[in-house]
């Protein structure tokens, strides 16, 4: 069968929101201005763990300037109870403690006060002036210390759920959980050759440009408006209307642009401490983080220790598998250690497993997701070893890789059994590929390959398409837009109606205007809203045939539309022509739809990169790159081609450079750009990219959704490259120049 | 209470008069006093390039300039850089070759491409990635930004011919 032609699926337009973002006029979260704005400023917790004994804000209130401080003690007394705003049960004192701390400060930059005043700067020093009488306590900042029996607790009343049952003892390890399949013993039994390793990797921030913001008014009416830049209004709206004791229907959340988020805008900080401060000055309050704030106080992505053991036969089948996932909370339970433990192993079909998860809190920022979270750190241990395997099996590592991909009907150890996937088919495209047929000369230099997955997601999306008398559209979405959306979404509809993308006027609405939309997040814009937006036009394309059925006087049914051409009999009509007759026809036509799909198609990535690593000082610098992935159908290949190179550069960062670099009293000691270096482009090649194509036949143009997975090789591709070009075996990230020269000098002796 | 500073400057073609207080950055006085909001902050410190102005024909970190200090300057912020509706090749070229994610990053990295195309004709690779390493971007890898400079360059070349 040959794939359908598309007339704007796989098209490169202009997407709808570009000149206001080039001209500067777009309208971020820290660019709103209301009549009567004030600012405010959090104060933050300079010590990794401590009592909070007494806070005294007298000094701070009397400020000239100051119009209302507020601290935890002003959240109604809700109590806690267990809540679901989207990602699991959580209890809501740990929600609201991370807002603003009572009791106990968990890390350094926990927020403990806020201020709104005139300006920020008064905001600021009235700040200084709050009192907080601090009993500083012991810290703990590494999973491995924080699991041992005499490690200070974060939580004291935290205990274990071993295999889902409650444990009866105080621990930091919120969690352990195993995935077991097969018998993990006989497989090792069975095997010739055996790798087993330990690796580490540190706290990486996503370092989106745009810090944190919120602006909201307490209005007189009790109802709480909210402008900010979030990943999900409706979960900014449930969480603020959660912690404030307020039904949802009395938070209404308007989504200005966001600068970026890859998962980190998912959880609240400042919109509560916003809504409380105007609740007590009566005038809309605004906050923005500084640069500081972002790292200090908003969530990383777990640091992690991770075992993997693999083995295999020396035909090159692998016959069992096991892995140790140590994976850091941060402050509050939920390392996203679950998602490590599905995708360790997701691109092998493996007989023999076990995995074991553990969720640990530590004195450190409570973490968030971070493009495909959880996945980057497990790929780095599991790609490394297979890589290894693949030197003493003396194979090429993808053909390796290919013998052991996982296919259709593929069980992991998790459960879930595989529908149409691509992995095959990326581990061919990179084998194929111009790079990797390509020689790689010269001392110093290697190549590496690692290939990675995630799985995507579906969940709620909603939006409605009003049919103008132009002949264009006008679209309503809820997905706030971080890459491009509005146009991906758009192009879905504009494809079934027939009309051009450009005829499609995408917006992002606000949570009174549009349906319950769940996050940008999972990789499932694209895919969700965008089957959202199809159902829509179908929903419109349903109406206009009716429409040009009264017009032709005849029956509904025998009116065919194809591609923007109804017809029926002799009668013919373009959607423009009837667009103009809807006065005529009966009215407005709108279409609507809501969908919760179920059928999410995972995404498999590769990498293939070449590196000449510097013997004198161990610096890596990376020749050429190139990332593949299985996008299933690419609605804008652009934009895909621009998510797997965003992807792949920050996986280049989390690789060689990034990390929360901690002092022995456990505060961040690299809290700024200038030291938590992220690539610049003068740190890079072009990123080359091949686009795979496996439908995924969970949706109707076969999208999988491409936002995450290619950040996932890049750190095992390059630890396989540096070893080829430097001899040593890198199992700690970042593996920065230092590291690399260490392990030189070690390797040496 | 601290006096405020009478600024004068021309900013974007047009005389701009203001009021600030000594501790404000050019950065805060564009954005709060101006409304001039195209400029982003994303550090304050120097180290991200979002709020990219060109003050005197060189290009600076509007964050790190005072406000006092731009009396008598002439400065062209991101708001200047297309002419009435048309846009600088430099923003189509953006535009076209899918340069921006979020774009939050855009406006600094659009002024610091005009900054460098009129200072270079026809820049290197090497020197585009260069003269942009001043600009984070933390969506795109940069690689479109950089075909978008290279596009631009070609277009605003063609133009010069
Ligand atoms: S805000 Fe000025 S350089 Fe970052
Ligand atoms: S496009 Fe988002 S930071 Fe550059």
């Amino acid at each position: 069968m040959s794939a359908p032609a598309y007339q704007v699926v796989g098209t490169r337009p202009i997407r709808h929101d570009g000149a206001d973002k080039v001209t500067g006029r777009a309208l971020y979260g820290a660019d709103l201005e209301l009549a009567g704005l004030l600012h405010g400023f959090v104060l933050r917790c300079p010590h990794a763990h401590a009592r909070l004994r007494r806070i005294d804000t007298s000094k701070a209130e009397a400020f000239p300037g100051v119009k209302a401080v507020v601290t935890a003690a002003d959240f109604p007394p809700s109590g806690d109870r267990m809540v679901d705003l989207g990602e699991g049960e959580t209890p809501l004192s740990y929600i609201r403690g991370n807002v603003l701390a009572s009791g106990k400060a968990l890390y350094c930059g926990h927020a403990v006060a806020a201020v709104a005043a005139v300006n920020v700067h008064v905001a600021e020093e009235a700040a200084g002036l709050i009192e907080v009488d601090y009993e500083v306590l012991p810290h703990v900042t590494t999973a491995l210390d924080a699991m041992r029996e005499d490690a200070p607790l974060v939580h004291e009343e935290l205990r274990t759920k071993e295999f889902g049952a409650p444990g009866s003892r105080p621990s930091n390890v919120a969690e352990h959980f195993r995935h077991e399949m097969g018998e993990v013993e006989r497989g090792f039994a069975e095997a010739e050759v055996i790798v087993e390793r330990e690796f580490h990797t540190s706290t990486v921030h996503q370092g989106y440009i745009e810090p944190h913001n919120a602006t909201a008014l307490w209005n007189n009416d009790g109802r709480v408006l909210i402008w900010c830049s979030t990943q999900g209004s409706f979960v900014v709206r449930d969480t603020t209307a959660c912690i404030l004791d307020l039904p949802v229907s009395q938070v209404k959340v308007t989504p200005l642009e966001i600068g970026g988020g890859f998962g980190g805008k998912i959880p609240v900080y400042l919109e509560p401490v916003a809504a409380l401060l105007s609740k007590k000055s009566g005038r809309p309050v605004k906050i923005v983080m500084s640069r500081k704030d972002v790292f200090e106080g908003t969530g990383p992505t777990p640091g992690s220790f991770i075992r993997v053991k693999i083995g295999a036969r020396r035909d090159g089948t692998i016959t069992a598998a096991e892995a140790y996932l140590a994976y850091e909370a941060g402050a509050y339970p939920g390392a996203m250690v679950a998602s490590g433990a599905m995708t360790v192993f997701a691109a092998y079909h493996l007989p023999n497993v076990r995995i074991d998860g553990f969720d640990v809190c530590v004195n450190k920022p409570s973490t968030a997701a971070y493009r495909a979270p959880g996945a980057t750190n497990a790929a780095f241990a599991t790609e490394s070893v297979m890589d290894e395997l693949a030197e003493n099996l003396n194979v090429d590592p993808l053909d390796f890789r290919l013998k052991n991909a996982a296919r259709e009907g593929a069980r992991r150890a998790d459960g879930v059994k595989y529908r149409r996937i691509g992995c095959v088919e990326v581990i061919e495209a990179m084998k194929n590929s111009e790079h990797y047929r390509s020689a790689l000369n010269g001392p110093h230099r290697g190549r590496g390959v690692a290939i990675g997955y995630w799985f995507n997601v579906g969940l709620a999306s909603s939006c409605t398409i009003s049919v103008n008398e132009d002949g264009t559209v006008n679209l309503v979405e809820g997905s706030t837009d971080i890459g491009g959306t509005r146009t991906s979404v758009a192009m879905q509809a504009a494809e079934v109606l027939g009309i051009a993308a450009e005829d499609v006027h995408p917006v992002v609405a606000d949570t009174d205007s549009v349906g319950y939309t769940a996050v940008t997040g999972g990789s499932r814009v694209t895919f969700a809203t965008g089957w959202a937006a199809y159902e829509a036009a179908q929903d419109v394309v349903r109406q206009m045939r009716e429409r040009a059925a009264r017009l032709w006087d005849v029956d509904p049914d025998a009116v065919e539309a194809v591609r923007g051409q109804y017809r029926a009999g002799s009668h013919r009509a373009t959607f423009r022509a009837l667009a103009a007759q809807l006065n005529r026809t009966g009215g407005p036509v709108v279409g609507r739809a809501t969908v919760n799909p179920k059928g999410a198609g995972g995404s498999f990535s590769g990498v293939i990169c070449d590196v000449e690593v510097d013997p004198e000082t161990g610096k890596t610098t990376i020749l050429r790159f190139t990332s593949i992935q299985d996008a299933g159908k690419a609605i804008h290949p652009a934009y895909v081609e621009g998510q797997m190179q965003g992807g792949s550069v920050q996986g280049i960062g989390w690789a060689l450079n990034e990390e929360y670099y901690m002092t022995a009293e456990g505060t961040m000691a690299n809290a700024s750009f200038l030291d938590y270096r992220i690539p610049t482009c003068y740190d890079l090649p072009m990123i080359e990219t091949i686009i795979v194509e496996v439908p995924n036949p969970g949706h109707p143009f076969g999208v999988r959704g491409v936002g995450e997975a290619n950040i996932v090789p890049p750190p095992a591709a390059l630890a396989n490259a540096i070893y080829r070009a430097a001899g040593v075996r890198m199992r700690r990230l970042p593996m920065n120049p230092a590291a690399v020269m260490e392990a030189i000098w070690a390797a040496a002796k | 209470m601290h006096g405020k500073y009478h600024v004068r400057t021309t900013i974007n073609g047009e005389a701009v008069e203001f009021l600030c207080e000594p501790r404000q950055s050019l950065l805060e006085c564009l954005r709060d006093i101006l409304g001039l909001t195209g400029s982003k902050e994303g550090c304050n410190d120097g180290n991200c390039g979002a709020c990219t102005v060109i003050l005197d024909g060189r290009i600076v970190n509007s964050c790190l300039v005072l406000g006092a200090e731009a009396d008598g300057a002439d400065i062209t912020t991101i708001e200047g850089v297309a002419r009435g509706s048309r846009l600088h090749p430099v923003q189509r070229a953006f535009l076209e070759q899918a340069a921006l994610q979020c774009g939050v990053c855009t406006p600094g990295l659009i002024v610091a491409a005009k900054a460098l195309l009129e200072a270079e004709a026809q820049p290197s690779e090497e020197r585009i990635r260069f003269w942009l390493a001043n600009n984070l971007c933390r969506c795109t890898g940069y690689d479109k930004i950089v075909r978008a400079v290279q596009q631009a360059a070609h277009e605003m070349q063609e133009v010069n011919r």
